[in-house]
Order: structure tokens, then C-alpha cells, then sequence
């Protein structure tokens, strides 16, 4: 069941991101309906599995790399969903459900129910997990705007016809988006960070070790507060501060994945897995 | 009968020198009466816009209209004779008509197709109707441009152009930015087309708007028609970071918004993005502007670009409304040599009617013996040697009227039958 589940999800978002770039193609109006619907079905999909997950498993299911990635995707489909409906970006899904589905299809299909070291069966998994999470899943929102930025600046110096622009949101709109998004991520961003910390000092009396995940994470860190300074005081704007989102968002993924699988401590998937 | 236009525009003049000859509607009635001298020079109007001003004159001589309105524009821009001749043009007769209706049917504007000027010559036409200089010429051949105006706007799609500019300057600005009513919009210049366009981005809700001009009385009238504030032309760089659009549309032969200008700008307002439009010829912004991050800088062939689906589509158009005003100038033109024709054959079948009665009645003298039936059949004969007679001269100045020459031709009739001044 859950397995038929997990495909619905995955034809779901690639229908709709299909759907999108039938749209900004040739602005298809049937095209913008079976986009919503589409997202609507995979986004139910998707969150009737993570509910189960926790439900199965009494605890928010990110202890495996697996379900990481599958609630990662989840956090950035609710995330688009968040600002798509308080501003008009709901186009920035052509990017945005492609790697959710990809997050989602890596992720393979859930397994429910392993069980995990003491350590990390506490409440700060929820706290801290879902801070981090969010905050990964709104930066990912800032890079989408930032590649439309870059695709939409591209079509106006280059002279693009006129009715086909309007149907990418306008830069000032993607620029914005790009900036709330940056700042509310960098804010949940810290908040992960700090309260990791916090539970590590209960766990192991010492707020920080250097683990690579960490170490990592704390370079991720240190770009966006060095891009969301510049964005304050240097005024970088525009194409400049979309190419760094889309830098830092890398940089997120990288942190996820790749220090989640390399170096030692908690954050080292397989060490979940009691 | 002649015309003369004299003008100065966009493309004969630069913007100084076309401002030196502008006239407001007060001083109109004072030149336009003091032009006057009938019969060399009866009829007269002045059409003064921002990209052109043109003296049009009707009178019996040719050489004391082309003198008078010399002197006029002499007069009124302070130049040398030089400098005049340099920057105006002097159109005579077919010419004269068919500009004026190239210009009435705005192929002769900045933006081809841009509808103000229509309103600009109707109303320069109610001012000469007003202060009486306007007589049976200028009525005919005003009104006669309105119709071709009228033609060429209904029968071509040249009118749609200049909408189309500004059309398409919106919806980039909706591009760029995310909604037009909490933007500024800068208008360099107060021409036609910077107010036409200007009308549009405030009929799509902008509504801060700032004007500047080298004439600031121009751009304190455009800023209170269109509810914003005017600029002094100096002061425009150093408020240029104010301006989240602009909109600039002058006669300056060299650009007057440089890199530098908006590198400042850019600096004193964070980066937020412009948008620079540049509809004049030659433009006014630098073109190194637009490869500047967050400044998008499009000019008039950029906008045309964005919105037009063929280019050849316009240049068809373009020769549709030029087949309209030759059609018409040659049309006007028939009626104006018909007119000159007309007073000769009169004339002519008047001085044949003259000798005829006189020879008969000096003949009807001698034949007293003639009874009615006689002297019908006489009158008949002589009546008829008369037309057969004029038949051919008149036919031949009917058939020549509204030919290249007619003139010459006319006046060798009125010299050959002596018609001049003796016909009476």
C-alpha cells in the first residue's frame, strides 16, 4: 500500500511540474488547472505517508537517511504550497517539485519501524528536526526563486517577447520572495543549530564536536549570514544574491546528504539505526 | 495660387532651435494677423507642437508668402539667415500639401502612428478659424487633411505602433516590476510621445510621476496635467535614484543620461531595479547603461521587437498609408489647378461671347433687310463658329489642368488670347 502510495507522489509532481512548463511554454489555461490538482494529489500522498511514518514510529521518521529524504521532500512541497498561496510564485514549482520528487524517488520506497539508539529517541529530535528541516525547505524555496530570477532576468535582457514574459512572476516579486525566504530560513536555520546544540550539551555535556555534519553545517551557516549581510548593507540584490541562494542551497544539499553519510557521530545515518 | 509651408522638426532641427520658434496659442493671433497682407498673402496657420513648428500660407504670390514667412522665423528664433535655412524647409504647392497631410496623418512624427498630432493640427486650424486667418484655402485643405488622417489611421495599421510602444513598455515594466502603482516614473522630456505614453502608464495605475524638461514651463504644465511634479532639467541626474522607471523621449543629439548617472543612482537606492525606456532618436541613454546589473534599458527598436510579430508587417503598412497620402495629395492638387484653371475658361468663353455680340450687332447694322427667322439662324451660326472655336483651347486647359506644368500652360493661354487684365 504504502508502496503504491509512494508512486502516486512521485507521477504526481512530475505531472505537475510538466504541467507548469506547459504553461510558461504556451500558457496553456488547462495546464494551470491539472498543475494544482496534481500537486494537491501528491502532496496528500506524500503527507499520508509521513504520518504514518510517525505514527508508526511515535517519532518524527528522519532517523534513517531514507526518511530524511523523504521528509525533506515533504518539508519543501509544504513549503511551496506556504508561498504559493501568500504570493504569486506558484511557478517557481517548475523547480521546486522536480527535486522533491528527486528527494522523494532517492528516498526509495518507506520502510516503517527500525529502531534507533537511545540517544536520539528524546523530544529535541522533534524540536531540532523539524526547526532544521523547515529551515533546509525554505532555503530550497530561495534557490527556486533564484534559478526563475535568473531565467526571467535572461528573457528581459535578451529581448524576450512580451506576452510570454508575464507568465514567470516579475523579478521584484521573485527578488522578494527570494529575500523573506532567505531571511525566515537563515532564522530557522539558527534555531536548528542552536537547540542541536543544546540537546548535544544534555546528551554529551559539550554543545559542540566537530563532527562533520556540524562543521558543515556551520559553513552553510556562515554563507547565509555573509549573503544576508550583503543583501542588507551591500545591497546586493538581483542576480548577484539568486546565484549565491542557489550556491547556498547546494551547500544545504551537500550538508545533508554528503555529511550525513561521511564522518561519525549521531548525524552519520547509519548510526540512527540502533 | 500658391502654398508655402515652412517648418522646422524633429528631423531638420535641433531641440533648441525648434523650442526658439515655438508659438502659445496667445501669440499666434498676434503673428498670424501681422502675417497677413491680401491679397500676396491671405491666409495663414501656425502649428506649433514640441517636435515641430510650421507656418502654412496661402496668397496670390508666391515669392512675398515664401518671403514673409523667412522673415518671420527670422525674426522669432533670433538666428542668421544661415542657420535658418540650415534647419528649416520650405515646401511649395503639391509639396506643401502633401506634407501637411503626412504630418496630420502622423507619418511625419517622432513615432509614426502617434495619434496626438491630429489633435495638435485641429486645433492649430480652430485658432486660425478663430483669429480669421483662415479663409476658403485653408478650410478646404484642412479639412481635407482630416480625412486622410482619418483614412490612413482606419485603412492601415500604422496607428497601432505607437500604441503598441507603450503597450509594450507596461508590460515589461509588469515584468520587472511587481505592481506599477507604488512606482515613480521619471519623463525626460515633454514631448508627444513622452505624454502619451505617459498617459498609458497612468491610466495602468502609476502614480507618482516626475517631469523634467529644458524648458521647465513644459514640464510644469505636463507635470499638472498628469497630477505629478516637474524637475528642473539640471537637477535630473542627482534625482535620478527617485525613479524606479524612466521615460525619456528628447531631441539631445547626445545622451544625456550617462553610466555614471545611474551607477550613482543605482548606489543611492540599494540596487533596486530601473527601467530606463529610450524613445528618442537619437537616443538619450547611454546604451553601456543596460549592461548594468538590476537596469534594464530598452529602446524604441527593443520595444517594437517585443511586440511586433514581423517586421515586414510594418514596412507594408508603412507603404499602404504613403499610397494613401499620394492618392490624396494628387486629389487636393486636381481640385487647386482645376480652381486656377477655372477663372481662365471663363474668361476665355467671356471674350469669344464679347466679339461674337459685337461683330453681330455691327453686322445686323448693314442687313436691315433680315426678317427673325434670318437673324435666329445667324446668331446660331456665329454662336457656333464661337464654340467650335474655343472648343479646343478649353478642352486642352481642362486636360492639362493638374499636370505637371499646368501653370505655364494657363498663363501661355490668358497671354495668347489676351486675357490678362483685358478681359473686362
Amino acid at each position: 500500500m504504502s508502496l503504491v502510495i509512494w508512486k502516486i507522489c512521485l507521477v504526481a509532481y512530475a505531472l505537475s511540474a510538466g504541467f507548469i512548463l506547459w504553461f510558461i511554454k504556451a500558457e496553456e489555461r488547462p495546464a494551470q488547472r491539472w498543475w494544482r490538482l496534481s500537486v494537491l494529489v501528491g502532496f496528500l500522498a506524500q503527507t499520508s505517508l509521513i504520518v504514518w511514518g510517525i505514527w508508526s514510529g511515535h517519532r518524527l521518521p528522519v532517523t534513517t537517511f531514507s526518511g530524511a529524504l523523504h521528509f525533506l521532500s515533504w518539508s519543501t512541497v509544504a513549503a511551496y504550497l506556504v508561498a504559493s498561496w501568500k504570493y504569486p510564485v506558484s511557478s517557481v514549482g517548475v523547480v521546486i517539485l522536480p527535486i522533491s520528487a528527486a528527494l522523494w524517488a532517492l528516498g526509495g520506497p518507506p520502510r516503517f519501524s527500525t529502531k534507533v539508539s537511545q540517544i536520539v529517541d528524546s523530544h529535541w529530535l522533534t524540536v531540532h528536526g523539524v526547526l532544521s528541516f523547515a529551515g533546509e525547505a525554505t532555503l530550497a524555496i530561495a534557490c527556486a526563486t533564484g534559478v526563475l530570477y535568473l531565467v526571467q532576468e535572461r528573457r528581459i535582457k535578451g529581448r524576450c517577447r512580451v506576452d510570454s514574459l508575464g507568465r514567470l512572476p516579475s523579478l521584484e516579486i521573485l527578488d522578494e520572495v527570494n529575500y523573506r525566504c532567505l531571511g525566515l530560513g537563515f532564522l530557522l536555520l539558527t534555531a536548528g543549530i542552536v537547540t542541536g546544540a543544546i540537546w548535544a550539551s544534555e546528551v554529551w555535556s559539550s554543545y559542540w564536536s566537530w563532527q562533520a555534519k556540524e562543521t558543515w553545517g556551520l559553513i552553510t551557516w556562515l554563507v547565509y549570514a555573509g549573503l544576508l549581510h550583503q543583501r542588507l548593507n551591500a545591497g546586493w540584490r538581483g542576480k548577484k544574491a539568486a546565484a549565491m541562494a542557489i550556491a547556498g542551497f547546494l551547500l544545504v544539499l551537500f550538508t545533508f546528504a554528503g555529511a550525513g553519510l561521511m564522518g561519525s557521530g549521531p548525524h552519520r545515518f547509519d548510526k540512527f539505526q540502533g | 495660387m500658391p502654398l508655402v509651408i515652412i517648418g522646422a522638426n524633429h528631423k531638420s532641427a535641433p531641440l533648441e532651435f525648434r523650442e526658439s520658434l515655438a508659438f502659445d496659442p496667445q501669440e499666434q493671433a498676434v503673428v498670424l494677423k501681422s502675417l497677413i497682407q491680401p491679397p500676396e498673402l491671405d491666409e495663414a496657420l501656425i502649428l506649433s507642437t514640441c517636435n515641430r513648428t510650421e507656418v502654412l500660407a496661402h496668397g496670390t504670390d508666391l515669392h512675398v508668402c515664401v518671403e514673409r514667412l523667412r522673415s518671420l522665423m527670422k525674426a522669432r528664433s533670433a538666428r542668421c539667415a544661415v542657420e535658418i535655412d540650415q534647419h528649416t524647409y520650405i515646401l511649395m504647392n503639391s509639396e506643401a500639401v502633401r506634407h501637411l497631410f503626412s504630418v496630420a496623418s502622423s507619418m511625419d512624427s517622432m513615432v509614426v502612428g502617434e495619434p496626438q498630432i491630429l489633435g495638435q493640427v485641429k486645433e492649430a486650424y480652430r485658432l486660425a478659424v478663430e483669429y480669421g486667418t483662415a479663409g476658403p484655402m485653408l478650410n478646404r485643405l484642412l479639412h481635407h487633411a482630416f480625412r486622410v488622417s482619418k483614412r490612413v489611421r482606419t485603412e492601415t495599421e500604422i496607428g497601432r505602433g505607437a500604441v503598441s510602444v507603450a503597450y509594450a513598455a507596461v508590460e515589461m515594466a509588469r515584468s520587472i516590476f511587481r505592481s506599477l502603482e507604488e512606482k515613480t516614473v521619471l519623463l525626460v522630456g515633454a514631448g508627444e510621445m513622452v505624454e502619451l505614453a505617459a498617459r498609458h502608464l497612468k491610466d495602468r495605475g502609476v502614480q507618482r510621476i516626475l517631469v523634467t524638461n529644458r524648458t521647465l514651463s513644459r514640464a510644469e504644465s505636463l507635470a499638472r496635467e498628469l497630477g505629478g511634479e516637474a524637475l528642473a532639467f539640471e537637477s535630473m541626474n542627482s534625482e535620478l535614484h527617485r525613479a524606479d522607471m524612466v521615460l525619456s523621449c528628447t531631441g539631445s543629439q547626445m545622451p544625456i543620461i550617462n553610466l555614471e548617472h545611474v551607477r550613482g543612482a543605482l548606489k543611492k537606492r540599494k540596487n533596486r531595479p530601473m527601467f530606463f525606456i529610450d524613445i528618442a532618436v537619437p537616443r538619450d541613454v547611454d546604451p553601456k547603461v543596460g549592461n548594468l546589473e538590476n537596469v534594464f534599458l530598452y529602446d524604441l527598436d527593443d520595444l517594437q521587437k517585443v511586440v511586433e510579430k514581423h517586421k515586414g508587417a510594418r514596412q507594408e503598412e508603412l507603404k499602404k498609408a504613403a499610397g494613401i497620402l499620394e492618392e490624396e495629395t494628387r486629389r487636393f492638387c486636381t481640385w487647386l489647378d482645376s480652381l486656377e484653371a477655372e477663372p481662365t475658361i471663363k474668361a476665355l468663353a467671356q471674350w469669344a461671347e464679347q466679339v461674337r455680340v459685337s461683330e453681330l450687332e455691327k453686322s445686323m447694322l448693314k442687313l436691315k433687310g433680315l426678317g427673325e427667322k434670318e437673324r435666329q439662324a445667324l446668331d446660331a451660326m456665329t454662336r457656333a463658329i464661337i464654340n467650335k472655336l474655343i472648343h479646343r483651347p478649353i478642352a486642352r486647359i481642362k486636360e492639362h489642368g493638374g499636370k505637371e506644368g499646368s501653370a505655364a500652360y494657363l498663363e501661355m493661354a490668358r497671354e495668347l488670347f489676351g486675357l490678362n487684365g483685358e478681359s473686362k
